[in-house]
């Protein structure tokens, strides 16, 4: 019995842990996607200057481990403004996220045909309306499965701002493991929580693909 | 231009150091990875039924954990059954068996491209199923499975950063130590950067060489279609 | 005329997912003999073909190759598989290797020939199907047609006592399916065993010396080609004759040249 409740007060412990992680996971990919879907933009339709800031910003961060980015980001925010770990934390994976998911968004503009920007312009849209309205509607659908590839990586690295003393399930963990001792049982159970909550947001994610996928 | 001077000899040797760790992980990482992995897709293909399960749990539960948890379970947790690694040895295992599951699920993608009619023709000229599969198949997937392979290669140099958490002095663990000594942690982290750029580069550039070795002409576009 | 036939099927079943494909066939190809099967899409040619050279396992009936029972638990599949020569609708040629080394890859590796006496036997094959210039290439850069006389090159490297072929033209362009088609008349002059599934009426009467009419998964009807295109027991046979030809154009024969 005394151990059942420890089991559960474990638990209990973690995933007010997990709420953290699921925050910045979510702030993460928001960001990232808002960023990333602009990055992209730029680098497809923009002129030399965008274009280039663009493919360099993605190219230099993805080139450099998260965890890397991270303490930069924090170190760089926190110079300027004061932020809690977990906001500076969540703004720096966000900011990463936003490399790769810029990439993903590239990758699906341009499968698209040219004659589809033709057909807008040649109604009489603009080429931001065009963008805005025909492209990139047909390549976020377009993006969905790669996306979702990043989404889920998005959700395991969230477990990096471990590293700024944010408390998210592997800190909580750690505290557990200083105060009792019980390694195993702490990590473990830390693991275990990640691996469902991986399992979900995929469950989500076929459901996204599935529904919205879109083949040309 | 003095005090770049003074940064550098303060930072550089042990950034070298560090450096040469990062490599010899990523490698290490990589290499147990392939012989993890390539077995458990060839099992999850070709295997009976408890093989094909084995394969697709060890590449579910390694996938859908972050790399920081079976780090810490790998090196803080399996003391407590009696299992003791030394930190270099939990990095390496830990790496190359999170890299095994993901190069798993490329390279079975990549055998299932290859086609059945492949093994048909195979087996039609007599081949057992082993030589098709040595012969007909492998060659064929390992090519088709060659543009991931490299991502895999690129990013591994990333991934090995996460063992600086258990005192690992790679490059990452020596840029926190000089962070600690100096105080000037933003100018340390984006030396560092610098460096795991380098390192990206020169691996992107190593890959590149190789994916154009194996070039054969037409083996993608000849698979897709089927 | 007391040879053994080549091959003998006897009361052949075969069921996928429930369904019966082959529902009780018999039937013998005799030595030097060319038969066409001819049917509507569906109805277990293909299968019956797989189940010849054991790619596919029969739910029931046995099959012989010569005067070995084949189909008994104990058959060592693959070195039968030496004896028996498929060609594919898809051609299913090996993409990592050139067209030369597609044909020697199987005396090398199952026939245990050396690596020059193979290369030797394999240009020899390509020269028998007009595609020895091409040895270097990588299937990719051949042509439907191409692809597969070097398929049927590969499968005449390992000797075979019967070549089977499944639908050999159905994924072909129509300017080449006369190119793989004269290779064929030539294997059949040459007097090789051939099983050919096949919607070619004009191959079929003009090679064929046996005709086997299959549908629903049973013979219906087989003869030689004077019986079944003009002389038919059955009207079904007739209709499905006449209408296949009509399809594919009168006299198709005269199209195909002759090498």
């Amino acid at each position: 019995m005394e151990a059942l409740n420890n089991l559960l007060s474990l638990f209990i412990y973690l995933l007010q842990g997990t709420v953290v992680t699921v925050g910045v996971a979510l702030i993460a990919l928001t960001l990232g996607f808002a960023f990333g879907t602009l990055l992209s933009v730029m680098r497809v339709y923009g002129g030399r200057f965008l274009s280039n800031f663009a493919a360099v910003y993605s190219t230099v961060i993805r080139a450099v481990p998260v965890v890397v980015v991270i303490f930069i980001l924090y170190f760089v925010i926190a110079s300027i403004v004061q932020l809690s770990p977990f906001v500076a934390g969540s703004l720096a994976l966000g900011f990463a996220s936003a490399a790769y998911q810029s990439e993903v968004f590239r990758g699906a503009i341009i499968s698209i045909p040219a004659g589809q920007m033709m057909a807008a312009r040649a109604i009489g849209m603009s080429k931001l309306s065009a963008i805005r309205n025909i492209i990139l509607p047909q390549a976020i659908r377009l993006a969905i499965p790669p996306w979702s590839n990043e989404a889920a990586i998005v959700l395991k690295d969230s477990s990096l701002v471990y590293v700024l003393g944010v408390p998210e399930i592997m800190r909580r963990a750690e505290y557990y493991y200083a105060r009792t001792y019980q390694p195993l049982l702490a990590f473990g159970a830390a693991a275990l929580i990640y691996f469902i909550m991986t399992f979900l947001a995929n469950r989500g994610l076929d459901y996204l693909e599935r529904r919205y996928k879109f083949q040309m | 231009m003095d005090q770049l001077a003074i940064f550098l000899q303060r930072t550089v040797p042990d950034l070298i150091q560090g450096a040469i760790i990062t490599i010899r992980l990523t490698l290490v990482a990589l290499t147990v990875g392939v012989l993890v992995g390539l077995p458990t897709a060839l099992a999850r293909v070709y295997g009976g039924r408890w093989l094909r399960r084995l394969s697709m749990i060890y590449t579910e539960i390694w996938r859908g954990t972050p790399l920081l948890v079976q780090l810490f379970v790998a090196y803080y947790g399996l003391p407590e059954l009696g299992i003791t690694f030394p930190r270099m040895a939990a990095a390496f295992i830990t790496l190359g068996l999170n890299s095994g599951a993901y190069q798993a699920e490329y390279f079975r993608g990549a055998i299932q491209a290859v086609g059945s009619g492949q093994m048909s023709a195979a087996r039609a000229i007599g081949m057992s199923r082993w030589q098709a599969i040595r012969y007909i198949i492998l060659p064929q997937a390992l090519r088709l499975a060659l543009p991931a392979w490299s991502n895999e290669v690129v990013a591994m140099v990333k991934y090995t950063s996460v063992v600086f958490l258990i005192a690992v002095p790679d490059l990452m663990g020596k840029a926190k130590i000089l962070a600690g000594r100096y105080f000037n942690p933003i100018e340390v982290y984006l030396t560092v950067a610098l460096v795991y750029i380098v390192l990206v580069t020169i691996a992107t550039l190593i890959m590149r060489l190789v994916e154009r070795h194996f070039r054969t002409p037409g083996l993608e576009l000849e698979v897709a279609r089927h | 005329m007391s040879e053994l036939p080549i091959v003998r099927v006897e009361n052949l079943h075969k069921a996928f997912h429930g369904t019966e494909i082959i529902r009780g066939i018999s039937l013998s190809v005799n030595e030097n003999e060319v038969v066409v099967i001819i049917g509507p899409s569906g109805t277990g040619k293909s299968t019956l073909l797989r189940c010849i050279n054991l790619l596919t396992r029969a739910d029931q009936g046995r099959i012989w190759l010569r005067d070995q029972e084949i189909t008994t638990p104990h058959t060592d599949e693959d070195k039968i598989r030496r004896h028996i020569g498929m060609v594919f609708q898809d051609f299913n040629l090996f993409n990592h290797l050139n067209a030369l080394q597609n044909v020697t890859i199987g005396m090398i590796k199952v026939l245990g020939m050396k690596p020059h006496e193979a290369q030797e036997k394999g240009m020899w094959e390509l020269e028998r199907v007009g595609m020895v210039e091409k040895a270097s290439l990588y299937p990719a850069q051949l042509s439907g047609g191409q692809k597969q006389r070097v398929a049927i090159a590969r499968a005449l490297g390992m000797e075979p006592d019967v070549m089977l072929f499944d639908e050999p033209t159905s994924a072909l362009d129509p300017e080449l399916i006369g190119e793989v088609l004269s290779v064929m008349q030539k294997l059949a002059r040459e007097r090789m065993t051939m099983v050919v599934v096949t919607h070619e009426m004009g191959f079929a009467r003009e090679v064929a010396n046996r005709i086997i009419f299959m549908e629903n998964g049973l013979i219906l009807e087989e003869g030689p080609p004077r019986q079944l295109f003009y002389n038919p027991k059955f009207e079904r046979t007739r209709e499905f004759l006449w209408k296949l030809t009509e399809l594919y154009g009168k006299d198709k024969s005269d199209e195909v040249p002759l090498v």
